[in-house]
């Protein structure tokens, strides 16, 4: 009994637990990217990493619940595989959420955070998100199925045939309208719009929050400095976004969903919205409290919640920790290692262009390759640098205050 | 023929009707067409469209949702603008007067769940558009239409979020606009922004950079509430509903909407 209390609150009281949820949608993505198969190169990095985590496991209590965790999805995905989305284990496991989520409510301090009418909304889109994410994998492996056999996806049997749009379209559309209608009454007249005390300038609410969509960002700044996650990311997000179809050239899959004709369009896809994107707001609206520390579903939101403030740079990492010199004083040499660190991690593509990326580079051609390596890469430094965070407290990988240039 | 069906004969071919609905219940081939053709909301649409187009398994409704959602917007941000003024005096007391003494004061409520509603859509819709693979040629240029409508519909509610003037409001927009005092040379934290100098006075401060262009003030204060009451309210909604005409135009433009070829 302990050991479970132990374990729920472990997962749920630290960053292991960032760890484990941004791990946990990554890996219900990237399996998908391996059909669920362990017994494939990609899988074994999988069952790798597990047993890594084992065996840090034993020095480290924490990972070791993370360990678990992690095999025990593993092995309950490779499983079940494919049949989460063609069946409707998918909605299962979505009710399932549901009713876990129901139950928590009963919790007053989960009730407290969750029943705020500016989080009603946020609530109901984890769960259409959930069901949409459903829908959308399941049409898409019942097409792969038939692709495979030789078939045709399920949309070109009714593709072709043209039906009036008065009245089909129009009726569907006047239905939807009611419905919708309906509902924003309802809803309108079950909750009530939030309004707090007159505004003052003079004090400063504890936390305070930007308007929820945009508390990915605010997440983003906990890794980053604001002209990066405020300024930079946010600009490069709209930029990748806008570039999607011209970089991506495959001509396979337009107009009917599937998967595995575009196994690594969805698979980053979906990392970036329902991972970066989504999670992230959630993890913004729900957990974070008081200072923006973090605290669990059922954590009371303390504003005196003590967090130490051990972050270090990676100049004095490697400086004073492992050389054990005093930091330099000209910035260019005591952040040389980080500065060096960024250059190879953008100077990455060209290498993958004659790696692994080889048939990449090869399909898309120089300019397609270089701009979707790039912003790929810019995406990925947001769970580089969280990870790096979270195991090893890295505040700065390139800490050059004088101008204001930390990254 | 029953007594209802009279009534409804009768309706039809009274002159009123007909001069509304030129082609009365479309129930044949030809009226179906007609209709469409004839009606400035309905040739919106295209006269047939794809069976596998109409599913709302494909297209989960979700672009009409957001373009219905906006509408709700319209429609009771109107109703909103009767009551409401930008100024720090009233704006809050105002809201405070719509919850009391407006009759049948759901407006406020409807115009906030709205917006929420409205951006989950918009996201949704963006996804279903990936997933069916519907930015490919030739709808590439209308996912980026889409795209910008993303950014407006954000703007929107994040400039709609201010005009309460409540402690929620104020400070949300702070953190929100925080941010731009970092933007790389034109916020005054900035990386390069303290490069920029005139001799030994630096151009860009707190009194000129980003943020301040963005609140009309060095915090948030009157200025920022009549900026963003005027963006909210005449600016990006008239942006947002041109780009909606474009983006709808495009629908068609690019063949109805997408299937497999
Ligand atoms: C029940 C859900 C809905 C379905 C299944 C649906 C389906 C469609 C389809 C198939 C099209 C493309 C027509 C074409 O090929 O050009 C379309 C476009 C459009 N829909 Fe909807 N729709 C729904 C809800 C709505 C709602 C509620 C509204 C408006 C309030 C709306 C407004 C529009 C507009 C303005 C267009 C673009 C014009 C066009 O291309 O026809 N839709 N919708
Ligand atoms: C206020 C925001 C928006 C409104 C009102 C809107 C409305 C619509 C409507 C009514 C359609 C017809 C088909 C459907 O309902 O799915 C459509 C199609 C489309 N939208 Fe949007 N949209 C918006 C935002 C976006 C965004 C954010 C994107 C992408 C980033 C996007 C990309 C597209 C594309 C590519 C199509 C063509 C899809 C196809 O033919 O299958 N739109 N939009």
């Amino acid at each position: 009994m302990t050991f479970i209390k132990d374990f729920v609150d472990v997962l749920s009281g630290s960053s292991i637990s960032f760890l484990l949820l941004t791990s946990l949608f990554s890996f219900l993505i990237f399996f998908n990217l391996l059909d669920g198969r362990l017994r494939s190169k990609g899988g074994s990095v999988f069952i790798g990493f597990g047993l890594l985590f084992l065996i840090s496991g034993i020095f480290i209590r924490p990972l070791l619940y993370l360990a678990i965790a992690y095999l025990v999805l593993m092995f309950l995905l490779a499983n079940l595989g494919p049949r989460v989305w063609e069946t409707r284990t998918g909605l299962i496991i979505l009710v399932a959420g549901g009713g876990a989520f129901g139950l928590s409510m009963l919790d007053p301090q989960f009730y407290l955070i969750a029943a705020k009418p500016d989080n009603v909304p946020i609530v109901a889109m984890i769960f259409l998100l959930g069901f949409f994410t459903w829908v959308a994998l399941r049409k898409a492996y019942l097409n792969d199925r038939q692709l495979l056999a030789g078939g045709i996806p399920w949309e070109k049997t009714e593709s072709d045939e043209k039906l009036f749009t008065c009245p089909d379209l129009v009726y569907t559309e006047m239905l939807c309208m009611i419905v919708l209608t309906i509902v924003m009454i309802v809803w309108s007249m079950a909750l009530r719009a939030p309004l707090e005390e007159a505004a003052n300038p003079t004090s400063s609410p504890n936390p305070a929050k930007a308007p929820w969509y945009f508390l990915g960002l605010q997440e983003m700044l906990v890794y980053f400095d604001p002209w990066l996650a405020g300024v930079l990311l946010p600009t490069l997000i709209i930029v990748g976004l806008m570039a999607i179809p011209y970089i991506d050239t495959n001509p396979r899959g337009n107009g009917y969903y599937s998967f595995r004709e575009r196994k690594w369009e969805l698979g980053i896809f979906l990392y970036g919205f329902l991972v970066l994107w989504s999670f992230l707001i959630i993890t913004g609206t729900f957990l974070r409290g008081p200072n923006w520390n973090f605290f669990g579903p059922y954590e009371y939101w303390d504003p005196n919640k003590l967090v130490p403030l051990v972050n270090i740079d990676l100049s004095e990492l490697i400086w004073v920790k492992a050389l054990g010199v005093a930091l330099p004083k000209i910035w260019l040499i005591r952040e040389m290692f980080g500065i060096l660190f960024c250059l190879a991690y953008l100077g990455l593509p060209p290498l993958l262009a004659v790696g692994p990326f080889r048939r990449f580079y090869q399909k898309m051609g120089p300019p397609r390759y270089y701009v979707g390596t790039f912003l790929f890469l810019i995406m990925m430094a947001l769970p580089i640098k969280m990870v790096l965070r979270w195991l090893f407290n890295l505040k700065y990988i390139v800490h050059i205050q004088e101008i204001f240039f930390n990254v | 023929m029953s007594r209802l069906k009279q009534l409804q004969q009768g309706a039809v071919n009274s002159q009123i009707w007909k001069s509304v609905f030129r082609v009365g219940i479309p129930n044949t081939n030809r009226k179906r067409v007609l209709a469409v053709l004839g009606s400035l909301i309905l040739h919106l649409h295209p006269v047939k469209v794809r069976r596998s187009g109409v599913r709302m398994s494909y297209t989960w409704c979700m672009g009409g949702t957001s373009f219905f959602l906006f509408l709700v917007e319209t429609v009771t941000g109107l109703l909103l603008m009767f009551y409401y003024r930008p100024t720090i005096e009233y704006a809050f007391t105002d809201i405070m007067d719509l919850r009391e003494q407006a009759p049948f004061g759901i407006m406020r409520e409807m115009h906030r769940w709205g917006a929420h509603a409205m951006v989950i859509a918009v996201w949704l819709h963006m996804f279903r558009v990936f997933m069916t693979g519907s930015y490919k040629p030739p709808r590439e240029f209308n996912w980026n239409v889409g795209v910008i409508l993303l950014v407006l519909t954000l703007l929107l509610s994040f400039t709609g979020y201010l005009l309460p003037w409540d402690q929620l409001a104020i400070w949300a927009i702070t953190v929100g606009s925080n941010m731009a005092r970092a933007s790389p040379g034109a916020g005054t934290e900035g990386p390069m922004s303290g490069l920029i100098k005139l001799g030994d006075i630096r151009l860009i401060h707190a009194g000129d950079d980003a943020r301040f262009a963005l609140l009309g003030a060095k915090t948030v204060g009157p200025s920022t509430l009549l900026r963003f009451y005027v963006l909210h309210c005449v600016a990006i909604p008239l942006g947002a509903g041109f780009l909606m005409a474009i983006h709808f135009w495009r629908v068609r433009k690019d063949g109805g909407i997408s299937g497999p070829l």
